[in-house]
């Protein structure tokens, strides 16, 4: 099995194995951030740029190192590859380029946008980005529209990934909708008279790094980070059933697929469980769902709270015995 | 006069035609190269050191040697027609005027590869062209010299032409390929490179029009001799198409080495400054290339003089060189402003970024902004450094060379002309009232 370095941490990885599932593998701090890259769907990456990485050794065969940074996502591993991430710091500044790119178009509007709080590109400029925008122009805008019944389009905030294109290729029946125009006014479009509304398209909003696609049946209902993850489950014909329902009080205010801790879908979701069901009784709830991300999501501490339940019922029954020994 | 090997019977009337072309010698190296073995073919090549007429200036023989060659596969050969770098038309001129010669060049070349299938992909903009390669395709197959069984030599050849639809991307070889499928012009992400997995993923060879065409004069000289034509590893002749402030705009085929002072100022080719005027600055190989200023692109750091080769051209890195690129050579007088003429590179490459990957796509944009808003008097000093900054942070993160094709001018430009653009921001009013912003090909002001 090829044997690869980065900053200076060494795993064995079988072949075929792209840089970065491999960094991942290791993880840490090493882990480059992807905003296109989505291991679940295949042919996706290297549009981004965030991943850039730099190949100091090329492999044991040929020590030479790559003249490029090269996207870690769609570069694979050798034996013998040396990758330096976070230890080069010509990485790092140009890395800052990117995301300095990826926003000067973006429109900021995150105080309005329903992915905030658990949006990619949120997470990526607080921790790769610089704080001041140094571009002073007018950003590019489009008109927002309904791609579909339950799915918004807002390509003011695109950064054009391709991840539901490739979700429409590869999850659904067939594809509605690709990318029309180029360079900066390039844009995601469903082709004439066509929307989107193949089953599992739904899984396009999940797929989405920024609010570019957004639930219609969720837009403006709350702030993610006032809701509550659950994981729940329901007896499905299409999919496995097996989601996130986030709930305020007993209302299911939407449900999406259950994600891992790199922000990926671990199992596509239907278009019925994710817009259709939306009553807590539809669904035989599991528990809270934990949320290992850097964003503020994170935060609502649940199982926290659920710990302190047990210890305040601990106190009580302290308290209790204490009493009664009184 | 120079030696020519490729537009030796450009003037010849009527050498569109099939038979006037064969009774200057047409298809005669075609039918050499099928008495050879393909081996033998590839072999000449590479002794004969060509390198890619497109820009790159890889070695030809090279490329072909890489092609994966598994069995069962078919491969495909697919020339390079589209060609759109600013100030580069030697492409077209060949083909408009002697089509066969590619059509040759393409046969021997699908020949030596195994090829059956090969495609010629034309930009859009030349569709008069793309019609008289048709006609010319259609006369070569009545001829037999395309098609089944070609000459009694076993080898089944078909060669389709295709057009393009406008986009400067799809000269980018991956992108070619996408949009050759029928899909959208995206460059891949590379590896995999074409020569494993190309055209509907074969095996595939991209070769620019004046590389295929080259390959005529390789047979009918043989490797060897070819190689001693030109210096050192450039060798051949090189068709430059040279435009801007010149006597002489046109296509003039060249030797390798010629000095860069003897291009401008012989008679022979460009004849010298117009309006006997100074030369401030000249892009030697199309839009991408760095610009030089006339005292580097004359002499070498160390006095030597500069010569028209790869070498030559590309001594001394970005900082005092540039590149031989696809020969478009543009020369620019004392009067062109270095700022307008970068803000038309920039125009361009915004409007040609296709958009997939995020550097390219919002770094051109922002550039051309940032020299839109100095040229209009509204620049600042620190406008100098973000372009610097901009620049550096596309070249080489993106995932096709149009980043750095974009990159390089602007960088180049701003490392000798730095005074220029400080002028702008400085000075605007001074250098609009003079007319400096407007004027364009050195039409003055009383003549407007």
């Amino acid at each position: 099995m090829p044997k690869v370095t980065i900053d200076g941490q060494s795993i064995e990885v079988p072949e075929g194995t792209s840089i970065l599932q491999a960094a991942r593998l290791i993880g840490g701090d090493i882990v480059p951030p992807a905003m296109c890259y989505y291991s679940k769907l295949k042919t996706s990456g290297g549009y981004c740029r965030t991943c850039i990485v730099k190949v100091t050794k090329g492999s044991e065969k040929d020590p030479r190192p790559m003249p490029k940074p090269v996207a870690s996502c769609r570069t694979n591993v050798m034996d013998g590859m040396e990758v330096q991430n976070i230890t080069a710091p010509d990485l790092v500044e140009a890395r800052k380029g990117v995301v300095e790119f990826l926003l000067i178009n973006h429109p900021l509007d995150c105080p309005i946008c329903d992915q905030a709080g658990e949006c990619d590109l949120q997470n990526l400029s607080y921790s790769h980005g610089i704080e001041k925008s140094r571009y002073e122009f007018k950003r590019r805008e489009f008109e927002k529209i309904d791609i579909g019944e339950n799915i918004k389009l807002h390509m003011t905030r695109c950064i054009l990934c391709y991840r539901c294109v490739k979700v429409a290729e590869q999850v659904c029946e067939s594809r509605d909708h690709g990318v029309i125009g180029r360079g900066d006014v390039a844009e995601i479009s469903t082709y004439i008279q066509k929307a989107v509304d193949k089953d599992f398209s739904g899984n396009m909003i999940d797929v989405c790094p920024v609010g570019a696609l957004t639930d219609r049946t969720f837009r403006f209902k709350s702030r993610v980070w006032f809701t509550k993850p659950m994981n729940a489950h329901r007896k499905c014909t299409k999919c496995s059933g097996k989601t996130v329902v986030w709930l305020s009080g007993d209302d299911v205010l939407r449900v999406t697929a259950r994600k891992d801790k790199f922000g990926e879908v671990e199992e596509w979701i239907c278009n019925e469980c994710r817009f259709e069901r939306k009553e807590t009784k539809d669904w035989n709830i599991e528990g809270p769902r934990h949320i290992d991300r850097q964003s503020v999501i994170a935060q609502n501490h649940y199982e926290v709270n659920k710990q302190l339940k047990i210890d305040v019922s601990n106190q009580k029954l302290l308290g209790e015995k204490a009493h009664n020994k009184q | 006069m120079g030696i020519k090997l490729l537009t030796n019977n450009i003037n010849v009337a009527g050498i569109q035609k099939l038979d006037t072309y064969q009774n200057n010698g047409g298809y005669d190296m075609f039918k050499k190269a099928l008495s050879m073995t393909p081996d033998a073919i590839v072999e000449e090549v590479k002794k004969s050191g060509l390198r890619g007429r497109g820009g790159a200036g890889f070695p030809t023989g090279m490329k072909w040697s890489f092609l994966a060659k598994p069995e069962g596969v078919p491969r495909y050969l697919v020339c390079n027609a589209d060609e759109s770098e600013p100030g580069t038309f030697k492409d077209r001129y060949m083909m408009e005027r002697i089509p066969h010669l590619l059509i040759e060049g393409m046969a021997i070349g699908s020949f030596a590869l195994g090829c059956h299938t090969s495609y010629i992909y034309i930009r859009g903009e030349l569709m008069y062209v793309y019609h008289i390669l048709q006609k010319a395709i259609d006369e070569a197959y009545a001829a037999g010299f395309l098609g089944k069984n070609i000459l009694g030599s076993g080898f089944d050849f078909d060669l389709h032409v295709h057009c393009g639809a406008g986009a400067y991307i799809c000269g980018e070889e991956t992108a070619l390929i996408e949009s050759l499928e029928g899909k959208r012009g995206n460059p891949r992400i590379k590896p995999p490179f074409p020569a494993i997995r190309g055209l509907w993923d074969c095996p595939t060879v991209v070769n620019n029009v004046e590389t295929l065409m080259a390959v005529v004069p390789i047979i009918k000289l043989g490797g060897d001799e070819y190689a001693k034509i030109g210096i050192g590893k450039s060798t051949g002749t090189k068709l430059i198409s040279a435009c801007g402030h010149i006597n002489k705009p046109g296509i003039y085929e060249i030797e390798l080495g010629i000095p860069v002072e003897e291009f401008i100022y012989s008679d022979e080719y460009c004849g010298g400054i117009r309006n006997g005027k100074k030369l401030k600055a000249v892009v030697a190989g199309g839009s991408s290339v760095p610009v030089l200023p006339a005292e580097l692109i004359l002499k070498l750091a160390n006095g030597e003089p500069r010569l028209m080769s790869y070498e030559s051209l590309g001594e001394g890195g970005f900082a005092t060189g540039t590149m031989m690129g696809s020969g478009g050579f543009i020369a620019m007088d004392e009067d062109t402003s270095i700022v307008k003429n970068l803000w038309t590179f920039a125009r361009f490459y915004h409007h040609e970024s296709c958009g997939q990957c995020s550097p390219c796509r919002e770094g051109t944009g922002w550039m051309e902004k940032i020299l839109h808003k100095i040229l209009d008097g509204h620049g600042n000093i620190s406008d100098i450094d973000l372009l610097w900054d901009i620049q550096s942070k596309i070249e080489g993160k993106t995932i096709c060379p149009l980043g750095e094709a974009a990159a390089w001018p602007v960088a180049s430009a701003i490392r000798h002309f730095r005074s220029e653009f400080e002028e702008y921001v400085r000075n605007p009013q001074n250098i609009i009232e003079d007319h400096h912003y407007y004027r364009l090909n050195n039409i003055s002001q009383e003549s407007v």
